[in-house]
């Protein structure tokens, strides 16, 4: 049994995309989840909605959107010169913002969980000791909401390796520029490399496990941490 | 006088919750915010410290805190804020709780770390987290912290509700310690009498998001048209000097102004200062000094008010000596009695004290 050669290809390339798009979105994520605990405005649901979209909504809707505002006539071309490219469609960094999106509430959610669930009071009792809002920040609710940024991270980062649909749609499926995981085993499949598929998805079985299993050791010390 | 008080003046709706409250006391020494549950106690004290914004002002010993135009957030207020659930950084261990609103400027602090630490005999918890700690060690440690960072007003709100008695009277003495050794106001929320007349110099006495009335502790307590002084368990708080100490029969006596008390007490030392607290059920009074009495406290008195009660009794204000211008005193008697007896105010009587407490001590003459 020979494997082709290319098949750490798309293994780097969706480890690469999954990592990038992990500390984008703890970058973003976090003001928004702290955004979205402490604004008393009304509205503030509806962008949570927002947020959430992805989770119900078909990824080649997502993708298809993404693909006019990425593509060459949407506000992706007008960026895309900024590195002498013409499009961000079926480019790498096409793929981030899109991977980004789609996670985005796998990250925001169990940040914003972790910050509702440590109240007001922490940051009240810093206020008192004359932490500024910055240093309480950084120095009480960061740590005490830090469970929900492993779980966020780790979400963040499975579901991108996962995904297929939205980076079909917006990456296309070329090989060490776009073809990811997901996509490849599909490639693989079509063109009867069993062997290279099977061992692709044993892998992800093997990744998925780790993940789900590396979720509830996180919860079980969550609880335990707070009682 | 508002250079060294506290003066507040709140006023408006925080969620469905009305508060128009005024008030103005000295800072110094404990001033206590006693009233029901519900009437408005936490929500000022969080106006003051700035968790909550009302409309109003607020200016401590001449600071201005809040007016009609500024709002200075709590951060950046001198203050102490001990919640009523100890509210320690469960990530962090005692010491750097403690440490977590400490100056970081080396210059000498008014309070130092090891005096805090030996006042509220957290020495040996100092590396523990706080997870493994009991509710009174907890609280403790929080009012470490809060006095650790240097603030010039000190809140407590409820620091003893969430505890059991044992645990309360493990506190209290701290707490008394904490009056007696450092000068800072405290501004200290309680619905319990008792703990008020144990700790409290000044009141400010609070009903239904208002302020019935702001005072000494023992002016209060003597106004017979405020709810205090015909409350079941109505009581005087007398600050007293002892003047005398009979070791052989475990006797001392305690001089109040226009008066003196004589009761069974610890060996005290001779110019100590204790706070004595006479509930108005345990005084009568006689118009004749009685000659043959196990009541050993007799005191000379005039009736200066009274007030009538809807239980067939009568609540009587006195005053100590034979003028009447020492310590006030409350005696409740039946109506019948006081009929019989024909009294009435301006009279002079004998008030007989069946029973005297010792609270805590005082603090030396400043």
């Amino acid at each position: 049994m020979t494997l082709s050669a290319d098949i750490w290809q798309p293994i780097r390339l969706t480890l690469e995309l999954a990592a990038t798009t992990t500390v984008i979105l703890l970058i973003v994520g976090t003001p928004i989840s702290w955004w979205l605990v402490r604004s008393r405005r009304w509205w503030k649901e509806a962008i949570a909605a927002l947020v959430a979209i992805p989770l119900v909504l078909p990824p080649t809707v997502l993708g298809f959107y993404l693909l006019v505002a990425l593509g060459p006539s949407g506000p992706g071309g007008l960026l895309a010169p900024l590195w002498g490219a013409r499009t961000l469609a079926f480019t790498f960094p096409g793929l981030v913002i899109g991977s980004v999106l789609f996670s985005m509430p796998f990250v925001v959610q169990p940040i914003r969980n972790a910050f509702e669930a440590m109240g007001e009071r922490p940051m009240e009792a810093a206020a008192t000791l004359r932490a500024s809002p910055w240093r309480a920040f950084w120095t009480v609710a960061v740590p005490l909401a830090s469970p929900g940024f492993l779980t966020g991270a780790i979400l963040g980062f499975a579901h991108t390796v996962g995904e297929f649909g939205v980076v079909l749609m917006i990456g296309g499926n070329i090989p060490g520029k776009t073809q990811v995981l997901s996509v490849a085993i599909y490639d693989y499949v079509e063109n009867s490399q069993w062997t290279e598929a099977s061992v692709l998805a044993l892998g992800m079985v093997a990744f998925a496990f780790c993940v789900i299993l590396a979720m509830m050791l996180i919860e079980k010390k969550m609880v335990r941490a707070a009682s | 006088m508002s250079s060294d008080t506290v003066k507040v003046d709140f006023h408006g709706l925080l969620g469905r919750f009305e508060l128009n409250a005024q008030f103005e006391v000295p800072a110094r020494g404990v001033t206590a915010l006693f009233g029901p549950s519900g009437c408005g106690k936490t929500t000022m004290i969080r106006c003051i410290a700035g968790l909550n914004h009302m409309n109003g002002s607020c200016s401590v010993t001449g600071d201005v805190w809040q007016d009609d135009r500024h709002f200075r957030p709590a951060h950046r207020r001198p203050i102490g804020y001990v919640f009523q659930e100890a509210n320690l950084f469960p990530h962090l261990s005692v010491r750097r709780n403690l440490m977590y609103g400490h100056p970081r400027t080396s210059e000498p602090s008014a309070i130092g770390f090891g005096e805090v630490v030996t006042l509220l005999g957290i020495e040996k918890l100092l590396e523990r987290s706080p997870r493994h700690l009991s509710g009174g060690e907890r609280q403790r440690v929080a009012i470490g912290r809060a006095l650790l960072s240097q603030p010039k007003l000190l809140l407590m709100d409820e620091p003893l509700s969430a505890l059991d008695q044992t645990t309360k009277d493990e506190i209290l003495p701290y707490l008394e310690r904490l009056h007696e050794t450092l000068k800072l106001p405290i501004l200290y929320i309680s619905h319990d009498m008792a703990e008020v007349e144990r700790l409290a110099d000044q009141l400010v006495l609070m009903r239904a998001g208002r302020v019935l009335a702001a005072g000494a502790l023992r002016d209060l307590q003597a106004d017979l048209s405020l709810p205090l002084a015909l409350s079941r368990d109505a009581a005087i708080s007398l600050d007293a000097t002892v003047i005398a100490q009979d070791a052989a029969d475990g006797m001392a006596t305690l001089e109040v102004s226009g008066g003196s008390f004589l009761l069974p007490a610890e060996p005290l030392r001779i110019g100590d200062r204790r706070r004595l607290r006479v509930e108005a059920d345990d005084v009568s009074l006689a118009r004749e000094r009685p000659s043959k009495s196990t009541i050993v406290n007799v005191l000379p008195a005039r009736i200066l008010s009274i007030r009538s009660q809807s239980d067939h009794r009568v609540t009587a204000l006195l005053g100590l000596g034979s003028d009447g211008t020492g310590a006030k005193l409350l005696s409740r008697v039946t109506e019948r009695s006081w009929k019989e007896l024909a009294l009435e105010p301006g009279l002079d009587v004998f008030a007989q004290v069946k029973g005297v407490a010792l609270v805590r001590r005082e603090e030396p003459a400043a």
